[in-house]
């Protein structure tokens, strides 16, 4: 099996990972989290294909690489903002539930949460 | 002569490999944070040394080897302070020991 | 198996289970901690790939820009982990979710297996016309040449998402500083790291960023190592973090996009397209837009770590 396909498939796994993660993780810490094993996933499965791409006496596609890199960056700026938009609603609320009910209505774990 | 030097390379690196696999054996058996720092900067400091020292002769530049240095360098100075900052940490009860 | 396989191989699968371990395991530290190490680990997968720019750009921000915010938000949140966590998900959830995560990653496999061969490259194309650009790093070259338009828009998505972060503040600390006071402790070890730290950091940030122009690095590895210079600094209470109604600071932030449009509209006038360089200039306008960057990024970065205003009304 050549680089190009090994990391191929193991960005396909790491996609996979991150899905389901994002799926069940009910803390939004963790969905951000699996958001960015996730994008780390595309990322590589991007440079396994900018590395099949190798030509003109380069290792590999240069172009897919600058995009990665951007990608990165942007990658990183809108993880900034969802986690100062979590900790505004713990800040605000006292909680960073995603659920519509309020599970302290039937678990006992009210004490934790400060006087709004 | 590059057969010498090869074979310091191996040797070093090998060595620098097996400090590298002690460290990680004590993070993972020791009991408490003070000994398992113990391990941790062992194998930063011997373990990359040696993979440093032992990686210098495959060098083509005299800048090339200084930069490895540096690298080495930077990272007793960042583990020296990090397992400081840890042992306070710990002994102040901030974390688990 | 060759040793190049062998090594490709255990590196899939130490990624693969740090993935995992950051995917599935219960502390929220913990799996942060194991996100952190993935990184470092993706960085040398891009080694592998031939990809030094991106080994750098994911060492500097994917792992460790990224891990240090999820880190910081992990320890205010600990608090909540546990009411968090209680509404995990029933079973039937979970093997539906794990259904769907399965079929994606299979389909993507599939389409790995089934790429096209020979592969389609634009490196041809880039080697073709980098002698225009005068610059010797084909990365630098299209991020700043043969793609200048999406590292622009790049810049300004980081200028919002700072925005974005600045509007999250309480109506009375307001244009005032983020992140909470550090108390300078002049005897602490961090005091020191930082003292003799800083000035290495500073320096070897410098050399990353020059160097990008013919070998790998570049501004936004190298603004990186700028910014965690800076927090550093921050963190160990020797400089506090600035107010966000500083006209000084919002001047050095909109410098960087507000010069590269300049030289796009510059590029409009004399050589006909928007972001065109004349013929014998692409260096001297590549360097004036980086050189420009520089600053600009240093701060966005290190914002966006310190997050919304929390104390000191502006002005």
């Amino acid at each position: 099996m050549n680089t190009a396909t090994l990391f191929g498939l193991c960005a396909s796994m790491l996609i996979g990972l991150g899905l389901y993660g994002l799926l069940t993780h009910p803390h939004p810490l963790r969905k951000i989290l699996a958001l960015n094993v996730i994008g780390s996933g595309i990322f590589l499965l991007f440079g396994a294909i900018a590395f099949r791409g190798a030509a003109a006496g380069m290792n590999a596609d240069p172009v897919p690489q600058a995009l990665l890199i951007t990608g990165i960056v942007v990658a990183f700026s809108a993880s900034a903002l969802a986690v100062a938009l979590l900790l505004r609603l713990f800040e605000v609320t006292g909680d960073v539930s995603l659920a519509n009910e309020d599970p302290a209505a039937h678990k006992d774990t009210s004490k934790d949460r400060p006087h709004d | 002569m590059s057969l010498l030097l090869n074979l310091w390379t191996i040797l070093a690196v090998s060595l620098g490999v097996f400090f590298f696999l002690a460290g990680t054996l004590g993070l993972l058996r020791f009991p408490d944070v003070f000994t398992r720092l113990h391990a941790l900067t062992k194998a930063d400091n011997l373990g990359l040394g040696l993979v440093v020292l032992g990686l210098l002769p495959q060098m083509n530049s005299i800048h090339a080897m200084l930069k490895l240095l540096l690298i080495w360098l930077l990272v007793l100075f960042s583990g020296a302070i990090v397992s400081q900052m840890l042992a306070q940490a710990a002994r102040s009860g901030e974390i688990d020991s | 198996m060759t040793p190049s396989l062998a090594l490709n191989l255990a590196l899939a699968l130490l990624l693969l289970g740090m993935a995992g371990w950051a995917v599935l395991v219960r502390s929220t530290q913990a799996a942060v901690i194991g996100f952190m190490v993935f990184g470092l680990l993706l960085t040398l997968a891009w080694a592998r790939l031939d990809g030094l720019d991106v080994a750098l750009t994911e060492a500097a921000i994917g792992g460790g820009l990224t891990g240090f915010l999820l880190l910081g938000a992990a320890v205010r949140l600990r608090s909540v982990e546990h009411r968090a966590t209680l509404q995990a998900p029933g079973l039937a959830t979970r093997i539906l979710a794990a259904l769907a995560a399965g079929s994606v990653t299979l389909l993507l496999a599939f389409a790995v297996l089934t790429l096209p061969s020979p592969a389609p490259s634009l490196a041809p194309a880039v080697a073709e016309n980098i002698a225009m650009t005068q610059v010797g790093n084909p990365v630098t070259a299209v991020l700043l040449a043969f793609r200048a338009l999406d590292t622009l828009l790049e810049t300004l998505v980081l200028v919002l998402a700072m925005l974005g972060i600045w509007s999250l503040a309480d109506d009375r600390v307001w244009g005032g500083r983020p992140g909470f006071a550090i108390a300078h402790d002049a005897s602490g070890i961090l005091h020191y790291a930082a003292r003799i730290l800083v000035p290495i950091g500073v320096v070897i940030g410098g050399y990353i960023f020059w160097i990008g122009a013919d070998d790998p690095g570049g501004k936004f590895q190298g603004a990186t190592l700028l910014a965690a210079m800076w927090l550093l600094l921050v963190l160990a209470g020797l400089r506090d973090a600035p107010r966000v109604s500083s006209q000084a600071l919002r001047l050095w932030v909109v410098l960087g996009p507000l010069v590269f449009i300049s030289v796009g509209l510059l590029g409009s006038w004399l050589a006909g397209s928007f972001l065109g360089y004349p013929q014998g200039y692409a260096k001297l306008m590549i360097v004036t837009v980086e050189l420009a960057l520089l600053p600009s990024l240093t701060l966005i970065l290190g914002l966006l770590i310190m997050g919304a205003p929390k104390r000191e009304i502006g002005r």
